[in-house]
């Protein structure tokens, strides 16, 4: 049996016509290349996603731990088996209920929930500006090390070397054994916290500077540059205008990726116990808490489950955005 | 034992240094005080005399009281496993509980505790003497006749010499750091004496005589009626000066017990295997049922509990307890719990309220925080009812002699706080709307932190906002929490604390931490807030007196006036859940150890 061939809708149709209705092409900047590479990228979108949903929940977390009706450390001793003597939470699956939908911690039975969400504000407030600290101090140091090149060059490079030999980790539990309770005008919990800033984002700074260095001493022989230099630009203006804009997007997509490194840190440190104090919530806190009681899986699950699912977004993110900024990378 | 890890593992992370320097000052301020030393101790206690019986059933709780599966049969190995490393096999120098229980299978000390359940175990019988003490001179000479016919494994007599070289051996704290420190704190030893090894061919026959080879006589520098405690000692168990070898002589003991060492691999392993010298006829106390014992070093914990419980190991020789891990295993298991003994210990975790931090120098004050803590939230902090321990209200625990129960500050009918005291407290110390202090714990210790989590969760309702400063147990008492300009400058009105005495005595328990001239303003002791005069002269008047009976009488008002100051906030009595071997028989718990006498076992 033979049928005639249908013809597809569309198909048959003039092309010029297919193009009328479809807007006229322009010139597109870098920026809008960039950005219309990392909307197509729909894993990196899902982590940008993901990244803003977490930051909404740590401004607004006392908001939302209202709305649940738990504070972070308020004691639910009444949900805990103390006559039995275990200690767990009465109840399957850890305690979880719709008033403690994560469950609630053994011997205290403080909410997970809300200690996860609080737990988020210090993990990402340490992260954030950690990062901050070391592109700034980073930056700084590798375009002036890549641009002026000599003995410069020389000093900063290895004072690089100085600060990637450094042990890190050993030096922060040190340090902040050693800091006292009240110290720069500050104490408790937010000179914890600036501590924990000022150790992991000072210490981090060589990686990103060797990055914008080497991207610098590419970048200072171009003819851009020549073209500026030659009608008597002054360096800061070379430096900051003509230099510095083309860094962006290195220094932006490892940004993105020093981030989730410095949430671990933050959590390896409060796991160690020189992170932010006892009661407040953090994740590593929580996560080291949960050790000692490796038997009610759900206790360790959920800041587990916090820390993978940040630094995972985090990442997907920085790598869609390098393929985005730097395709050739790819 | 101020130094007891109160951690998940409760292993005993204990820092005994620090115990013998805070003995020697005490020492040195009043000899009196010297009886009371921290240290990670039970006490020593005696080999299986008369542990016969009908026995009792396997059910929780049963080997407290009773003897489970008694049997006179011998052969067989015990194996036992330890998470850490032994302190010191060294019988001069072994500061553990558990050490002074198990140490007693290859050394004999001149008298032991003896080995029966419940409250016998706290009585001492004579072991390598013929008898307890004999006190002459007002309990200032103490003389101890030794048995015949008692040999070394090498075959040779052990001699009223051996021991008088053991005891001096000890006193050298350069070379035994750790070990306990009350000999020298009370023979009337020369002046500058470093013991036998740096003081060679100096005499000592002020401080020890031996008048013949089987009497031994200790001079002591002022009368102490319970020398007999120091007798029990493993640094009185013989060591022959010929084969002494120092600080290494822990790997070359020379055993006088019933069982010697062989395949000792130090940090890893040893066994005891039967010493064919040993006499069963010059020995009353001991059986001697296994032929072997192996253990095994440095397992993991949580390891050891599934072991024990599968029976491929018998013993957790360090009788601290079950991990956390294992505890809600063992609860909900109603075979496993028949097969569990929840111990009492002779240790109270408590918390100091510091009179030196303001407004805590209003009795009041410390008064809101005695009815305002929630009771139940202390002793679950420390694992609950099982594993953590009973609800105190006293300083001293119940099973310290002359204790009696009183509660000064009733938190309400269900334990949980009594807010409405709280405040009127508060109000009479002219805070009615509350203050805000300081609390510190040690940091590395999950039970400690918990209980300062505790605190400020039941003070805040009353208005008392507590800041939580965690610091490292190491250096807790002697740089934190137990010195005085640091806990005024750092205002650390509220401390985690705890404290169990080497044996059960109510001088050893209570002087450490309620005696004010313990006190030391470079820091170092566990009592950071009782300065009460009057307690002093108390402690003073208890020891002097030499009747027992009396004497016990003496502790509990002194228990009494402190709590009346409210400078002590008592928390639980300890508790341990230990796991009754399977395959062994004559399992008892000695309450002079708070775990399974060790002298008395054989296998099934």
């Amino acid at each position: 049996m033979t049928t005639p061939l249908e013809v597809e809708p569309g198909r048959g149709e003039d092309p010029e016509a297919v193009l009328q209705g479809m807007p006229k092409i322009e010139g597109r900047s870098l920026g809008q290349i960039a950005w219309m590479r990392l909307k197509r990228d729909k894993v990196a979108i899902a982590g940008f996603v993901v990244i803003v949903l977490l930051i909404l929940m740590a401004v607004l977390a006392p908001l939302i731990v209202k709305a649940i009706g738990h504070p972070p450390n308020d004691f639910n001793q009444d949900l805990i088996d103390t006559q039995g003597g275990t200690l767990a939470p009465l109840g399957k699956f850890g305690g979880m209920s719709w008033e403690h939908p994560f469950g609630v911690e053994p011997v205290n039975g403080r909410d997970i929930m809300s200690r996860v969400i609080y737990g988020s504000r210090i993990s990402l407030l340490i992260a954030f500006f950690a990062t901050l600290l070391s592109v700034a101090i980073g930056t700084t140091m590798g375009i002036v090390s890549g641009f002026f090149g000599g003995w410069v060059d020389a000093f900063i490079s290895r004072l690089m070397d100085v600060f990637l030999a450094f042990p890190l980790l050993v030096f922060a539990i040190a340090l902040a054994g050693v800091i006292p309770d009240d110290a720069f005008g500050l104490q408790g919990d937010s000179l914890r916290i600036v501590l924990l800033i000022f150790i992991i984002g000072f210490f981090n700074w060589p990686y990103i500077g060797r990055i914008v260095r080497g991207q610098t001493i590419s970048l200072r022989e171009r003819e851009f540059v020549d073209a500026a230099r030659s009608l008597g630009a002054r360096r800061p203006y070379i430096l900051f205008t003509e230099l510095l804009p083309n860094l962006i997007a290195p220094i932006l997509v490892y940004a993105t990726l020093l981030i989730p490194t410095n949430i671990l840190f933050e959590a390896a440190l409060s796991f160690l116990g020189v992170g932010v104090r006892a009661p407040t919530a953090t994740w590593g806190g929580m996560l080291s808490d949960a050790v000692t009681f490796y038997t009610m899986p759900h206790f360790m699950l959920w800041p587990g489950l916090a820390i993978f699912i940040t630094v995972l977004a985090f990442n997907l993110f920085g790598d869609g955005l390098r393929d985005a900024l730097d395709p050739r990378s790819r | 034992m101020t130094t007891f890890t109160t951690s998940g593992s409760d292993k005993k992370g204990c820092t005994t240094t620090m115990s013998i320097k805070r003995l020697r000052t005490v020492a040195a301020l009043s000899a009196v005080a010297a009886l009371a030393l921290s240290a990670c101790g039970g006490s020593g206690n005696g080999g299986g005399g008369d542990t016969g019986g009908t026995g009792a059933k396997n059910e929780f709780n049963a080997s407290l009281t009773q003897v489970v599966n008694p049997s006179d049969k011998k052969g067989g190995t015990i194996k036992m496993a330890h998470s850490d490393d032994w302190d010191t096999l060294d019988p001069g120098e072994t500061y553990y509980g558990y050490a002074w229980n198990f140490a007693r299978l290859y050394g004999r000390s001149l008298l032991m505790f003896k080995p029966a359940p419940g409250k016998e175990s706290n009585e001492l019988v004579p072991d390598l003497a013929e008898s307890l003490g004999v006190p002459t001179d007002g309990g200032k000479t103490w003389t101890y006749k030794i048995r015949k016919g008692v040999k070394f494994e090498d075959g040779t007599e052990v001699k009223a010499a051996d021991v008088k070289h053991a005891v001096l051996r000890s006193t050298d704290k350069e070379t035994f750091a750790n070990g306990p420190a009350y000999f020298e704190a009370f023979l009337n030893l020369p002046a500058g004496y470093k013991g036998p090894y740096k003081s060679k061919g100096v005499n000592t026959d002020s401080a020890i005589s031996t008048p013949d080879d089987y009497t031994i006589v200790f001079h002591l520098k002022n009368a102490f009626g319970g020398f007999d405690y120091l007798a029990q000692l493993t640094q009185t168990m013989p060591v022959p000066a010929a084969k002494d070898t120092g600080a290494k002589y822990r790997n070359t003991i020379v055993s006088s017990g019933p069982y010697k060492f062989a395949n000792l691999k130090a940090g890893k392993s040893f066994e005891l295997v039967r010493n064919d010298q040993w006499d069963q006829a010059s020995d009353p106390n001991r059986k001697a049922l296994p032929d072997k014992y192996e253990v095994a070093l440095k397992v993991n914990a949580d390891d050891i509990d599934n072991r024990v419980i599968s029976g491929d190991i018998d013993i957790d020789v360090s009788g601290t307890g079950v991990q956390p891990a294992s505890l809600s295993k063992v609860l909900t298991d109603p075979a496993l719990k028949a097969q569990a003994d929840n111990a009492t210990l002779a240790r109270l975790w408590y918390t100091s309220i510091n009179p030196t931090v303001p407004p805590f120098n209003n009795i009041e004050c410390r008064k809101a925080v005695q009815y305002g803590m929630n009771k139940v939230s202390y002793q679950t902090a420390y694992g609950g009812p099982f594993s953590g321990g009973d609800l105190a209200t006293t300083i001293m625990p119940p099973l310290v002699p002359g204790y009696e129960k009183f509660d000064l500050y009733p938190a309400g009918p269900d334990s949980k706080g009594d807010q409405a005291k709280a405040k009127e407290a508060l109000t009479a110390c002219g805070q009615p709307n509350g203050f805000t202090t300081n609390m510190a714990y040690r940091s590395d210790r999950p039970r400690e932190k918990a209980t300062a989590e505790a605190f400020q969760q039941a003070l805040k309702p009353i208005g008392i906002n507590l800041t939580l400063k965690g610091y490292p147990s190491g250096d807790y008492f002697s740089q934190y929490a137990g010195n005085p300009p640091f806990v005024v400058a750092n205002k650390i009105g509220l401390a985690t604390n705890g404290w169990g005495a080497d044996w059960n005595d109510g001088f050893g328990f209570l002087s450490q931490i309620v005696d004010s001239r313990v006190i030391r303003n470079t820091g170092g002791s566990s009592n950071t807030s009782v300065r009460i005069p009057e307690v002093d002269k108390m402690l003073d008047a208890a020891l002097a007196e030499t009747d027992t009976a009396k004497r016990e009488k003496m502790w509990s008002p002194i228990d009494k006036r402190v709590m009346e100051e409210a400078v002590i906030y008592p928390g639980v009595y300890a508790k341990s859940l230990l796991l009754r071997p399977k395959n062994l028989s004559n399992v008892f718990i000695s309450e002079a150890f708070n775990m399974y006498d060790y002298l008395s076992l054989g296998v099934k």
